[in-house]
């Protein structure tokens, strides 16, 4: 409009001066929880959608749930897998060996044998379950909360240690940061530390597999936090446009280290939901029910390879743990939302299933947990032969100029050198141990 | 053959040569680019193999990284060197650092191909060179060609090369050689040596210099549009310089510019590119390094200013005859 000034625009008259909406999380340290305000449906409510159907139809499942145990650990309903008794103690041993080595490995960096570890602890079912329901040479882009996913694959356990010690047997020579795996062998892509960027790479991937005229599809990972990368929606739109066959997962864990997930959006839409905009399917998933992560990844995947496209999962879940070994929770929320999450644990779920089933019995459960305990102490032994981080034997020097390029061009070869003659000032007695130059030769 | 049919011809060889070679971008399918370099690909090789993207340089190369996990060669466009920044992510931090995160398990031979540059009036969103951003990333190789004969030997070879690169092309040169003059009339390729393109496959090594002509009174190092305006710059001063055209800036052929500058004694670094920290700063550092005792005079460098590239002044901009002409005159002088 025109005012009477002869100005284009709307008239302010009385109005209220503009405001920010800041998310603040609804517990701090200290306060009592309260989860009434969390919608979650029933286990069976939600209908199992035909796998051909149109994204769009999948919009309920965005907004709902598939939940497949219910609370007297049935299991319920149209998305209930049907899973024989054995590969559900199998996905269960999975599940208790993945919190097995997470207990170890953070024991270890408390040892001082890394320097920084990750657990996964309350999100087992989502890696474990997704694993299970994938074909075995599908390929993973995961992000680095998935170590259930190289478990699952029957990965050397000794590999991921040597892994997290960054010793002399680490396959990645010592390069990456604990954690962040690499196994091409296992369909599992080397780990970044820069978030999300492994979304757009499945579903080039994915592309790829079709383009060559492939049977094989992949699957991604990122935290909801993440999923507020630029790459997300880049790997979204790509994802749509070429109908990729792809699963792009967000693990709703509700915390990005420090920032809750109302930080990513989680105040106005389910991260499912973002789905539909893009002409993908969507799943909301209980991603404490390792049934319901299996059915939901099983329905993706038999969309995928039938050519009808990607789906996008939310892995609705609970960082149990902190982010990581350098973080503290207790300094950001209340320690009573990990004890009330109302979603449980998602290995004792799985037990309890299998237990109602007359499958599992506590006797059978304690034996597994010291079975896989033991597992886990032997793998850990075996890598410290090979050395842990600081202490002991290391990859050469010189690996530290390898595999930049194919080729050493004259730049890496004039200061791998330098690396060498740096050392001997550094460590003249290079042989002496604790100088981590034992691997190094004479 | 100009440089664009050069690049086109090179994408036509390599595609019929390795069915793992893919090619996209923006505009890249059926249009064939909006500089025409992939025309005549999507209806030879079919949609699978050669198609448009979205406008999202970091879906383009990140899917390209995924691409070449799977073990494809995609040779990505990026329409103009200026919109490669949303995919800079994906290039320096993952494209680049793949094989050495990984040992070796997982690589990325891709191949980004972006027209670069300024010259064709295209303001400062059209015209930027941002080479020096490149040659700084550990992982990555650097590749800009001055002729039809080098782009397309050289895009054989860097769609050949295991590890990623980046390939500008200079687009000022994308119809003929350039000597720096805006109100010259416009040159062909067609009488120029470098404009004489062989049939079928044939490559030209990275990491090698070309010496486009022998001297003695200086050395120019130099590289893409610049090379010919510094060639017509020093014929009509008739200076005797040694022009080395770099060809890739990473890995630099660090031997032919030791072996020049200790034979001239004199040295005159040229690029188009901003001044501050850009690629002419890293090859005065490594001359003085490597040549300081044959040095008789202070390297010169002729650059672009510390501005964004202006529309209306971009005559100004441009480090043109006059520029290099000063510069060559300072060099002479002692």
């Amino acid at each position: 409009m025109v005012d009477q000034t002869g100005r284009i625009g709307m008239p302010r008259g009385n109005l209220p001066p503009l405001e920010l909406h800041v998310p603040e999380p609804r517990f701090r340290p200290g306060d009592p929880v309260d989860y009434s305000w969390l919608d979650i449906p029933g286990a069976g409510e939600l209908p199992r959608f035909d796998e051909a159907c149109e994204a769009r139809e999948t919009m309920p499942a965005t907004l709902g749930m598939v939940r497949v145990l219910d609370g007297k650990h049935r299991a319920v309903g149209p998305w209930d897998p049907r899973l024989d008794p054995e590969t559900l103690r199998r996905i269960l041993r999975t599940m208790a060996l993945t919190r097995a080595f997470d207990d170890r490995m953070y024991r270890g960096q408390r040892q001082g044998k890394t320097s920084f570890y990750m657990k996964c602890t309350g999100e087992e079912a989502v890696s474990v379950a997704h694993a299970y329901a994938l074909a075995g040479d599908d390929m993973v882009f995961p992000s680095y909360r998935q170590q259930g996913i190289l478990i699952a694959r029957d990965y050397p356990l000794v590999e991921m240690v040597n892994q997290i010690y960054s010793n002399r047997a680490d396959r990645l020579k010592g390069r990456q940061l604990p954690i962040m795996y690499s196994a091409r062998d296992y369909g599992f892509f080397t780990i970044s530390g820069n978030l999300a960027t492994q979304f757009p790479q499945a579903v080039g991937w994915a592309m790829a597999s079709a383009i060559k005229g492939d049977t094989r599809i992949a699957t991604s990972f990122v935290g909801e936090g993440s999923s507020a990368e630029g790459d997300f929606h880049a790997a979204m739109t790509f994802a749509a446009v070429y109908n990729a066959p792809v699963i792009l997962n967000v693990v709703n864990n509700q915390w990005a280290i420090s920032s809750f997930s109302g930080f990513a959006g989680a105040e106005r839409s389910t991260f499912a939901a973002r789905a539909v905009g893009y002409g993908i399917a969507g799943l909301r998933v209980d991603g404490n029910d390792a049934l319901a992560v299996y059915a939901a990844t099983q329905w993706a995947a038999n969309r995928a390879r039938a050519n009808k496209g990607p789906t996008l999962i939310e892995h609705f879940t609970y960082r149990a743990e902190g982010h990581s070994t350098s973080d503290d929770p207790s300094a950001y929320r209340s320690a009573h939302e990990r004890e009330e999450w109302p979603l449980g644990d998602p290995v004792m779920r799985l037990a309890r299933h299998l237990i109602a089933l007359g499958e599992w019995d506590d006797e059978r459960h304690a034996a597994m947990d010291r079975e896989v305990a033991e597992e886990v102490k032997a793998a850990a032994k075996a890598a410290e032969k090979n050395g842990v981080l600081g202490h002991g034997f290391h990859h050469p020097f010189h690996t530290m100029f390898e595999d930049v390029f194919e080729d050493l061009p004259w730049n890496l070869r004039e200061q791998a050198e330098q690396a060498i003659r740096e050392r001997e000032a550094k460590w003249p007695d290079a042989r002496s141990p604790g100088t981590g130059e034992e691997g190094e030769g004479a | 053959m100009n440089m664009i049919e050069a690049i086109n011809d090179a994408l036509h060889v390599m595609m019929g040569h390795d069915p793992d070679v893919v090619v996209f971008g923006e505009d890249v399918g059926y249009f064939g680019g909006v500089f025409r370099a992939t025309a005549g690909l999507q209806a030879k090789f079919g949609k699978m193999r050669v198609f448009d993207t979205p406008i999202n340089e970091c879906g383009i190369i990140g899917a390209a990284v995924g691409m070449a996990a799977y073990g494809l060669r995609p040779v990505p466009e990026i329409q103009f060197a200026d919109y490669i920044y949303p995919g800079l992510d994906q290039l320096i931090s993952e494209a680049a650092r793949l094989r050495y995160r990984s040992a070796g398990e997982f690589t990325a031979p891709i191949t980004v191909r972006s027209p670069f540059g300024g010259g064709i009036f295209g303001g400062q969103t059209h015209s930027q060179s941002p080479e020096a951003l490149f040659t700084h990333v550990s992982g990555l190789k650097t590749v800009i060609p001055s002729t039809p004969h080098d782009a397309k030997g050289l895009l054989i070879a860097a769609i050949e090369d295991n590890d990623p690169v980046i390939f500008f092309e200079p687009k000022r040169i994308y119809n003929g050689p350039f000597d720096g003059y805006y109100d010259h009339p416009s040159k062909t390729w067609k009488n120029y040596p470098g404009g004489q393109v062989p049939e079928g496959y044939y490559s030209i090594p990275l990491g090698k210099a070309r010496t486009v002509r022998e001297g003695s009174a200086m050395t120019v190092l130099v590289y893409g549009t610049m090379v010919h305006v510094a060639e017509a710059v020093l014929a009509e001063k008739g200076v005797d310089a040694e022009i080395l055209d770099l060809r890739t800036l990473w890995p630099l052929d660090i031997e032919a510019v030791e072996k020049s500058v200790q034979k001239t004694g004199k040295c005159l670094v040229i690029h188009e590119a901003t001044r501050t920290s850009g690629f002419g700063a890293e090859l005065v550092s490594l001359v003085q390094e490597r040549c300081f005792y044959h040095l008789e005079v202070p390297i010169e460098r002729v650059t672009g200013f510390d501005t964004p590239y202006p529309h209306s002044l971009e005559w100004a901009y441009f480090p043109g005859p006059v520029r290099i002409g000063d510069a060559v005159d300072r060099l002479m002088k002692e």
